[in-house]
């Protein structure tokens, strides 16, 4: 084991999804099979190639997997484009786990849940919704809503399909941006989809995706009657350490990387807003 | 209490020289006092501070972290931190002996930095008690004492040498290894140079300075206040304030391709230059009016509100000396905190 944190683990790429145009997800194991680290869903990693660079990727695989950790990926810079070049069977680094997770062991215990999320921002709930799948006696109901550009843009449509739309307890409303042929699911903005969807107020709010969807977003749950104390969100900004030490992921007196990335609003509103 | 006298300096250097490296301020080239080591003959810097801190002892502008050995598909990463070799830094003053305590809060706090710890462990530090206070100098708006500073060894220069007291178990060991070079003290000597610190500290421009207007709780109130337009708008972004500053603690973390293995390495880095939070999505902090309050909000109320209301600044007054615009952390905390 390390004893420096910012030291990482090789693993190895075992297999690689193609999820959309864009976004790639990679499986990783230990050389010797298995997980290199446990994780908390909602925690994240620090991905590297070396010599090319370093940066913090939410872990999408739930912890209850204990043959892999996953990764989903958007090709947007250096190092994703990297990755998106690799073949199965390619080594990377792997750090971690970072941060504060989504708060399955307590606060989520036996409530009914609404994860909402945008694009990408599938990628570190799912790690939550799949967690929820494999402790099904100890959550409620699990309404997802979840939208992207296109039908061709939603991420682990697959898995959706087949698992969680099956699951008892489980209803999924998907949602695209504009009308596409061999669609005929709902077409239009999340913010909106989640207010026409009226859901219980009861229910706990997680939530990710790009800002401008959290805010309408927000916006409209607030305007349904939900408090900010029922809502979560997880958070993203630029990291070199990932252990609160390198100072650039900070809101406020808070640092990403250590006091986050999931916030509750109310926690977010004490905060400046510069993110 | 010890003395050391004035004709015995040099062999006290060389006696602690010839166990582990010893680090002092030397006038360099240009005039300028820097940390050097010491090697027969060198001389001890007559001037108040050096220009950069003392900070590059614990937390270096650059150094290596890790290498990867890269081959077909497979990475090897390897662990090249070595053990640190003792070394002692003699004058230090008050106000860098109190940056390394911030420093520290943030380091050595779980996770623990091991590369600063292993530093930490093996270095001496052997604090001077300023004689002359620059009218730049406000350590005193932060509780530090010129005339009496912390460290390993607290040396005060009095007429006919110097008079020294260790502090902590590495002083003693210190002072121990040095015994033969050494008399008894005089307490009396040390308050008499002490009086004379503080009587020159009281006269100083900033004397009785507050930050009364800024600290734990304020980020609200601080926030948004106008004053940060006008304070930043000759804001060169140039980070000078952030290399010369003890209690910057920053860094950047990067890959160099030596072409036989990739080397990891770490940076000193600033807030104030603009891609220091720039992502492929975005920035979150797009003008220097922002990275500007970064810097300073973290100092006068982040790192406070973190840390049982100190505040991230220890008065060294380097950042009012270096600034190419002439702003510094006084100016901002006297025109957000609307006092002296």
């Amino acid at each position: 084991m390390n004893t420096e944190t910012l030291i990482p683990y090789a693993g190895i790429v075992t297999e690689i999804t193609q999820q959309t145009p864009d976004v790639k997800t990679f499986r990783v194991e230990a050389p010797g099979g298995g997980k290199l680290f446990e994780h908390k869903p909602g925690q994240c990693a620090m991905l590297s190639v070396p010599g090319i660079s370093e940066a913090m990727i939410s872990i999408t695989s739930s912890p209850t997997n204990t043959e892999y950790m996953e990764f989903s990926v958007k090709k947007c810079g250096c190092l994703t484009e990297w990755l998106h070049s690799m073949e199965v069977g390619q080594m990377i680094t792997v750090r971690g786990p970072y941060g504060r997770h989504f708060p399955v062991y307590d606060e989520l215990l036996g409530k009914d849940l609404l994860i909402i999320a945008g694009g990408i921002g599938l990628a570190p709930v799912r790690s939550v919704i799949n967690y929820v799948r494999d402790n099904r006696d100890k959550f409620g109901s699990v309404d997802i809503v979840y939208g992207s550009r296109s039908k061709d843009d939603l991420v682990y449509y697959k898995e959706i399909v087949e698992e969680w739309m099956t699951t008892p307890g489980f209803n999924v409303h998907l949602t695209i941006d504009n009308p596409q042929e061999g669609w005929d699911g709902h077409v239009g903005f999340v913010p909106n989809f989640v207010k026409e969807l009226n859901p219980d107020l009861k229910k706990t709010v997680l939530m990710c995706g790009p800002p401008i969807m959290i805010k309408f977003t927000l916006g409209g749950l607030m305007e349904l009657g939900f408090k900010k104390e029922q809502v979560y969100t997880t958070m993203e900004l630029r990291m070199k350490c990932g252990i609160g030490k390198c100072g650039r992921c900070n809101i406020g007196n808070k640092y990403v990387c250590k006091d986050g990335p999931v916030f509750r609003f109310d926690e977010l509103d004490e905060l400046p807003n510069e993110y | 209490m010890k003395k050391l006298s004035l004709a015995k300096l040099n062999d006290f250097f060389a006696a602690i020289a010839a166990k582990q490296a010893l680090y002092l301020p030397v006038n360099n080239k240009v005039g300028k006092a820097d940390f050097t080591k010491w090697t027969a003959g060198t001389e001890m810097s007559k001037a108040l501070n050096t220009v950069r801190s003392a900070k590059d002892f614990f937390f270096p502008q650059t150094e290596n972290l890790m290498d990867f050995k890269m081959e077909g598909k497979n990475i090897e990463v390897i662990d090249s931190r070595e053990e640190c070799e003792d070394f002692v830094v003699f004058g230090v003053r008050a106000c860098d002996a109190a940056s390394f305590a911030i420093l520290d809060s943030v380091y050595l706090v779980d996770p623990v930095d091991s590369y600063y710890k292993n530093r930490r462990e093996h270095g001496t530090v052997v604090t001077m008690a300023c004689g002359k206070p620059a009218e730049t100098c406000f350590c005193g708006t932060f509780g530090i004492d010129a005339a009496n500073p912390a460290g390993d060894v607290t040396v005060w220069e009095v007429a006919d040498g110097y008079m020294l007291r260790a502090n902590t178990e590495k002083g003693e060991a210190l002072l121990a290894a040095t015994a033969d070079l050494l008399e008894a003290g005089d307490e009396k000597a040390v308050e008499a140079a002490q009086a004379k610190t503080r009587e020159i500290m009281a006269k100083l421009p900033l004397a009785g300075l507050t930050f009364d207007g800024v600290g734990v709780g304020k980020t609200k109130e601080l926030f948004d206040r106008p004053e940060w337009k006008t304070l930043s708008e000759s804001c060169l972004g140039c980070g000078t304030c952030t290399f010369v500053c003890p209690t910057c603690q920053c860094y950047d973390v990067r890959d160099f391709d030596t072409g036989n293995g990739i080397k990891r390495f770490r940076c000193w880095d600033s807030c104030m230059y603009s891609d220091f939070t720039l992502m492929a999505h975005g920035n979150s902090r797009n003008s220097q009016v922002e990275r500007f309050r970064q810097r300073f909000m973290h100092k006068l109320v982040y790192y406070p509100d973190r840390n049982n209301g100190t505040f991230g600044c220890v008065g060294c007054g380097r950042c009012l000396a270096r600034c190419p615009i002439s702003m510094n952390i006084v100016k901002v905390a006297k025109t957000l905190g609307g006092n002296k």
